[in-house]
């Protein structure tokens, strides 16, 4: 696979400028569109104007407290800015990288019939360009004349040509990748700055991103508790002031910062850029956020059978001769019969042939040879050789050719055809004159780990449904080897269409793979549609994800990174509202030492001083957002299990564990403050 | 529109459970229970002296005391019932329950030794909790019998014969009716008394 | 010990056991399918719709269903201001009291039309029997009714598919009081007469004692205000006693069918809610999370009252639990209920919206006083209010759900159905607006000399009078720390609004996520769902609560309660 690696986590060069955009976003217009860390900014603005005060009237001793809150205040916004722009940087160079692909190339446009040269950029929409061998493509489009041999290693990592050709399911491609040879005349499909990997840039730098609809959910969680803490915060004063403690504004602030959600609230954004950079490295672009978002809510999914299940080619797997031929005579009839054929499926006869029984592939010129070859209306191929017509093609056929010539079918060769198809192969009779030979068992070869992947799917709670236009008896053969859960059998391109429809009726959210302009509908209705990076330009253009390896299997990715971008959200949801409670035996004892003494029985923490306990709990709350960084920017880790298991799971690591950090944390760092005399 | 149906529901429901329920509740419960309908008065010679469950105030030496009372100014003020809502922090109950104990040991020599059992110090809930604990009955039995010139053992036995335990055994706490037992105990003076004279 | 397990224990028993075939039984009744009495209610609910002009076949959406909703309180709030103000003149008030002053009016007839019945009065020494009856008792029924009303229809919004109506408000209010409270009412009074319970309308017994005193006994309609103020989590007293008082409360059964009463509709509703949502077992969820949360308050405020007040054993008293009493922390508690059933029904009437007292939880030890505080804090929604309470639960489960749902990388659900921005602006408002109500009034009473004239305890106890006072007043509770001379202008006043915003604020959002998400369509679950019927989510669910609460209240409930824990426990009084 030809995943893009991801950048190492410290990347020197994305800390030297994250640390420099941090500073940029301390702008209150910026912070604005994240209430948390306004209130943080708000707050921590308030506590230097105080400090200032203070310093003027000469405090000192207090001053001293002051201006370490404050700091650590700045810090905690700082920190947060931090991680969005670490995200953000990691996320700009996988679009330098993606970028890369589309180098300054010059263009040869058709205009009334004349080439002109034009800077690639100035393409619009429907220009229609020739492009050589040994040329780069400028744009996004469509091949509408003419076949070439591409090479799309620039975006996709994989060097071997692809062919592109106009008709056809292989008709797109993408500007930057090189044609190596021939020619092709291509439909620019997209405006310059539209195209899709102009789309994915722009989401992946974080620029343009707009909030899923999980994010703004999450947000407004976020905000709520924000508020409520707001209360607590400011109600706390007047019951102060009842037991006798007049609360200063510093404190009451420390407060509130270490209860409000800040290290969600802080990591939030860069989780969700963090989130589209994983796409990119699994060489998925996306239209979306909330594309992605959904992948994680996919519960049906549709595959074509062919070339998402089975390698895209059936090959011959064993001779079954009836009446007197033996096995050999048979393998050379079916041999011969498919020297002159250059599908797969002919060339794997050749080969089992010579496997089987060691027989050469003749070269047909020398013997007068007349290739037959395979038309819609005779569906049987084969040779005419020194008098011999020898054919092999579907049953029926078969038989009808074999009776014309006066043949008798032998009675053994129904049961045989029907076996094989029970089975979910290929029957392909062979005969030669009057004389039924043999069947050819052609298997569909079920793609190596891919029931591994379905289990896997199903795990998580996925449905995998098979669309295939083979017979009902073959498919239900290959389903239940593969390993899927439901298939559609004869299927035609509405199939998926009205399936789709179907499942969605039910509430369902639907996922399909597709490449050809038949499939444009289905994609375009489905509620993830993936296009294959070498389908057709309609498909692409219906989708809203495109996987440039195009693999149909890429979807599993695709869920998982979507899964995990919720779980990360939730995770630190969770580890952010338990780290409160040992704030609460932090500070709470500490704010009320002088009213009430007793209330010292809660500092269970054994806090050196009141200010060191204070002090300690917003250094804590600033540093854990440092902490989690790698965690926001790697995501947490998915494992298909049941949903009950996982959450278990994500509970104590994160629920739990969060409640227990802080209180060592809190107290190491008091133990730090005590020691440098800091409070 | 709206609010007409607001107001004819609001009328329509009032005269349904404002009015129509309660007053047939009051009738069939006089038909069904009439003595508990009424109050579950208790009378003496034609005379009512009381309810069996509302508490009243004894002060004499002579009769079962029942819990001290914050109903009314002087206790058992049963047009006003309620707690004296003191907090277990409130140096004023400390204070009026250090009062009550030394009262009590002051009355009866015989208690200077003995723990006080709790209900005897607080107040109740209503001010006219109609009852003691069998422990706060036994050490009121020394004065009663020593009052009335009765053996203890006597008195004893009228106490254990107006102590109900727990509902089925199970439900509530044991307890002792204030005024059922001191009207035993003045019914079984009366003669002696009469016959004293 | 083994005499409260087994109290206890008995206690939950009767509730699960009720609860079932009641929740059922509502189902049915909600759900317009025939039942057992439509032979006498049927026409009688025909009359009161052609009476009323009520189109019953006619559904009514969010907005419709909260208009009525609140049509029909305001009009029954102004009704009960009207009786209170004119009562001299009118009938049944043999002791012939006077109006009752415009701000404890006001005070009452929010207080009541909000199913609080936070009482700033004492009953018989204030109201005429008519007020008692057609003001009090009728608010009993209807506000109880209108919460279940509301539960329904939250209810529908869940389990409805892409509809776009939640019922029809006046068919929900008269099937819940015709159908459910007046039956059950009916039987409870007759059984609590049996026990001991007045129902009469008698002039107040004189009585000569037999020290010869004169004693005063209040009587009146006693057992039918009883049943209903149980049995719809109201709790308003006919007496200033409240089921302190031997005349509400005479015996031990009648306490413990009482308690039944209270938790009796809310926990049948979550039967209700199992039925209406085809999985019995979404139902047993809420009632095992409710269920956990309630024993655990009950152990710790048995616990709390059973131990006593440390400063009593130096003065020689005796606390120990033994045969012949129950020991403890007796002040303001009745002896026939002893510490158990105390400390329970404090624990019960606060997990409802009840607010009934059997005990004076302004003496409760610290620790035994908490309890109720945060069983209120934590909203009322262990078996709750009847129907604030399923519906107060159903937001926290939208919150856990949606907690949970991220965390198994799936768009959160509750009941298939997805729960996206909009409901969590809903559910947030709802979660918001109770602190708000409760934190900001008490600030301002903390600093205020009208606000510090009201507290009757020193030291932090003062400060838990009043946070206790805003607390019950914006659940909707109505018991009080009621030493709080809470009967002035001031008092009356923040408290009234403070329970009208408790309930009305909180039941728009609620309704208008019913409304939201009714209009969705219903996800059949798989693999990648969380499921909502099982261990996990109960334990979640509860988590959540306690979380929500404990980070909310913990710095109030610090300088409170705790603060006067360690007092006691270090011996400092004030």
């Amino acid at each position: 696979m030809a995943d893009r690696k991801a950048t190492p986590l410290w990347d020197r060069k994305i800390v030297r400028e994250a640390f420099a955009a941090s500073l940029t976003k301390f702008d209150p217009r910026v912070q604005v569109k994240n209430p948390v860390m306004f209130v943080v900014e708000v707050t921590a603005l308030a506590v230097t104007l105080i400090l200032a005060r203070d310093l003027y009237q000469g405090h000192m001793k207090l001053a001293g407290f002051e201006f370490q809150i404050a700091l650590w205040l700045w810090f905690t916004v700082g920190f947060a800015n931090f991680a969005e722009a670490m995200a953000e940087g990691r996320g700009k160079a996988q679009a330098e990288n993606l970028r890369r692909t589309r180098t300054e190339t010059q263009a040869t446009l058709l205009k009334d019939g004349r080439e002109i040269t034009v800077p690639a950029p100035s393409l619009r929409r429907d220009d229609i360009v020739i492009v050589r061998a040994g040329q780069i493509i400028p744009g996004d489009g469509e091949v509408i004349e003419g076949v070439a041999a591409v090479n799309e290693s620039a975006i996709t990592g994989e060097s071997a040509p692809v062919i592109r050709e106009s008709g056809g399911d292989r008709s797109a491609v993408t500007g930057g990748t090189a044609v190596i040879s021939d020619w092709i005349k291509v439909r620019i499909t997209a405006n310059p700055g539209e195209t899709f990997l102009d789309r994915m840039i722009a989401l992946v730098e974080g620029a343009q991103r707009q909030k899923t609809p999980n994010e703004i959910a999450l947000s407004i969680l976020l905000a709520g508790l924000t508020i409520i803490f707001m209360l607590v915060c400011v109600s706390l004063y007047p019951f102060a002031l009842y037991g006798g403690t007049s609360l200063s504004l510093p404190v009451l602030v420390a407060l509130l910062v270490c209860l409000i959600p800040t290290t969600i609230g802080g990591l939030l954004s860069a989780i969700g850029i963090a989130g589209m950079d994983r796409l990119v490295q699994h060489n998925v672009l996306a239209m979306s956020g909330r594309a992605v978002e959904a992948a994680g809510d996919v519960d049906t999914l549709l595959l074509d059978k062919t070339g998402t299940i089975t390698l895209g080619d059936r090959m011959a797997s064993e001779f079954i001769p009836v009446g007197d031929v033996t096995r050999e005579e048979l393998a050379d009839a079916a041999q011969l019969a498919s020297l002159a054929d250059e599908t797969p499926e002919g060339r794997s006869i050749v080969v089992l042939a010579k496997k089987e029984f060691n027989l050469r592939g003749r070269e047909l010129a020398d013997k007068d040879a007349e290739f037959i070859p395979f038309s819609a209306t005779t569906r049987m191929s084969g040779v005419n050789l020194d008098g011999r017509e020898i054919r092999k093609g579907a049953g029926e056929q078969i038989v009808n050719f074999v009776r014309e010539r006066g043949g008798v079918i032998p009675l053994e060769l129904t049961p045989v055809v029907e076996r094989i198809a029970k089975a979910g192969g290929t029957p392909l009779v062979v005969a030669e004159g009057a004389r039924v030979m043999g069947v050819i068992y052609l298997k569909d070869i079920i793609k190596e780990g891919i029931r591994e992947r379905f289990e896997r799917l199903r795990a998580m709670g996925m449905r995998t449904v098979m669309i295939t236009g083979d017979n009902p008896l073959t498919a239900a053969a290959i389903a239940s080897e593969a390993g899927v859960d439901d298939f559609r059998a004869e299927a035609t391109p509405e199939t998926k269409l009205r399936l789709i429809r179907e499942e969605q009726a039910q509430g369902k959210m639907v996922a399909m793979i597709g490449d050809g302009t038949n499939d444009a509908p289905a994609l375009a209705q489905a509620d993830v549609g993936i296009a294959m990076n070498a389908g057709t330009q309609a498909a692409r253009e219906a989708g809203n994800m495109i996987d440039l390896d195009s693999n149909p299997t890429k979807i599993m990715e695709v869920v998982e990174i979507g899964k995990q971008l919720l779980i990360t959200r939730g995770a630190l949801t969770t580890f952010s509202i338990a780290n409160d409670v040992a704030k609460y035996f932090a500070i709470i004892p500490a704010m009320f030492v002088l009213g009430y003494p007793m209330l010292q029985r809660l500092n269970i923490m054994h806090l050196a001083t009141p200010q060191s306990a204070i002090l300690s709990a917003v250094i804590f709350n600033a540093l854990i957002i440092i902490a989690l960084i790698p965690l926001a920017l790697r995501g947490v880790q998915y494992r298909p299990v049941g949903a009950a298991a996982i959450l278990t799971r994500n509970l104590l690591i994160y629920g739990v564990g969060g409640v227990i950090v802080p209180f060592i944390g809190i107290k190491a760092i008091d133990l730090v403050v005590a020691a440098l005399h800091l409070a | 529109m709206r609010i007409g149906i607001a107001v004819r529901m609001t009328l329509v429901l009032t005269l349904l459970t404002g009015i129509v329920y309660p007053i047939a509740m009051v009738a069939t419960a006089h038909l069904l229970f009439p003595r508990q309908a009424d109050g579950s008065l208790v009378e003496r010679n034609g005379e009512v002296v009381g309810s069996s469950l509302i508490g009243q105030n004894f002060t004499s030496p002579r009769y079962f005391h029942g819990r001290p009372s914050a109903a009314g100014d002087k206790g058992y003020d049963a047009t006003n019932s309620g707690g004296s809502n003191l907090a277990p922090t409130n140096k004023a109950l400390i204070d009026a329950v250090k009062a009550r104990v030394r009262a009590l040991r002051e009355s009866d020599p015989a208690l200077n030794h003995d723990p006080i059992p709790v209900d005897l110090v607080t107040t109740s809930g209503s001010g006219l909790d109609p009852a003691i604990t069998p422990a706060a009955a036994a050490v009121q039995v020394p004065r009663v019998a020593r009052a009335r010139g009765l053996s203890e053992a006597t008195v004893r036995a009228l106490v254990a014969a107006h102590t109900s335990g727990r509902t089925l055994g199970l439900l509530g706490e044991p307890a002792v009716n204030v005024l059922e037992l001191n009207l035993a105990l003045d019914a079984l003076s009366s003669p002696a008394q009469t016959a004293a004279r | 010990m083994l005499n409260a397990i087994i109290q206890v224990g008995l206690f939950t028993l009767i509730v699960t056991v009720v609860s079932v075939p009641l929740g059922l039984y509502m189902a049915r009744v909600f759900r317009r399918e025939p039942t057992f009495l439509d032979v006498v209610l049927r026409p009688l609910e025909r009359l009161v719709y052609r009476v009323c002009g009520v189109h019953e076949n006619t559904e009514q959406d969010w907005i419709e269903y909260t208009i009525a909703m609140l049509l029909f309180s305001a009009v029954g709030m102004l009704l009960l201001y009207v009786l209170e103000r004119l009562q001299f003149y009118l009938p049944l008030n043999p002791q012939g009291f006077g109006a009752v002053a415009p701000d404890l009016a006001f005070n009452t007839a929010a207080s009541f039309t909000t199913n609080t019945n936070w009482q700033a009065y004492a009953g018989e020494s204030t109201m005429s029997y008519f007020t008692q009856m057609a003001g009090l008792a009728f608010h009993n029924f209807v506000s109880a009714a209108a919460g279940i009303a509301v539960a329904i229809a939250v209810i529908r919004g869940f389990v409805r598919r892409s509809a776009k109506t939640i019922g029809n408000f006046w068919v929900d209010l008269t099937r819940a009081t015709l159908w459910v409270l007046l039956p059950i009412s009916i039987v409870l009074t007759l059984v609590l007469v049996w026990q001991g319970v007045p129902d009469n309308f008698n002039t107040y017994t004189h009585v000569k004692t037999l020290e010869g005193a004169e004693q005063v006994i209040a009587q009146g309609p006693v057992a039918s205000q009883e049943s209903i103020k149980e049995l719809g989590t109201n709790g308003g007293g006919f007496f200033n006693a409240n089921s302190a008082h031997p005349y509400e409360n005479p015996t031990p059964l009648s306490n413990l069918i009482e308690m039944v009463a209270i938790f009796a509709i809310g926990a049948a509703l979550t039967h209700t809610f199992g039925a209406m949502a085809g999985d019995r077992r979404q139902g047993w969820a809420l009632f095992a999370a409710m269920a956990l949360l309630f024993l655990m308050g009950a152990a710790i405020a048995i616990r709390a009252e059973q131990r006593g007040n440390p400063q009593f054993t130096r003065l020689g008293i005796d606390q120990h639990a033994s045969a012949t009493q129950s020991g403890g922390n007796m002040e303001g508690k009745e002896v026939r209920f002893g510490i158990v059933n105390s400390a329970l029904w404090a624990t019960v009437t606060t997990d409802t919206s009840c607010g009934a007292v059997n005990a004076m939880h302004d003496s409760f030890t610290p620790l035994g006083g908490l309890v109720p505080l945060v069983n209120m804090q934590i909203g009322e929604i262990i078996f709750g209010g009847v129907g604030s309470g399923l519906y107060g639960m159903l937001v926290m489960a939208v919150l856990s759900v949606f907690i949970a749902g991220l965390m198994v990388g799936r768009t959160p659900e509750y009941l298939g159905k997805k729960i996206e921005g909009r409901e969590m602006k809903l559910a947030m408002l709802f979660i918001l607006i109770f602190p708000a109500v409760i934190l900001v009034p008490a600030g301002i009473a903390m600093v205020t000399k009208a606000g510090l004239a009201g507290i009757s305890n020193p030291g932090p106890h003062g400060f838990s009078q009043v946070l206790y006072a805003y607390t019950e007043a914006s659940a909707n509770n109505g018991s009080a720390f009621a030493g709080l001379n809470a009967n002035t202008p001031f008092y009356n006043v923040t408290l009234a609004f403070v329970m009208l915003f408790g309930r009305f604020l909180m039941k728009v959002p609620v309704l208008a996520l019913a409304g939201s998400l009714v209009a969705k369509k219903s996800i059949p679950p798989s693999a990648g769902t969380f499921p909502t019927n099982g261990l996990i989510f109960v334990l979640l669910l509860v988590g959540v609560i306690i979380i929500v609460a404990a980070l909310t209240f913990f710095p109030a409930d610090a300088l409170g309660p705790i603060v006067e824990h360690l007092a006691l426990a270090t011996g400092r009084l004030y």
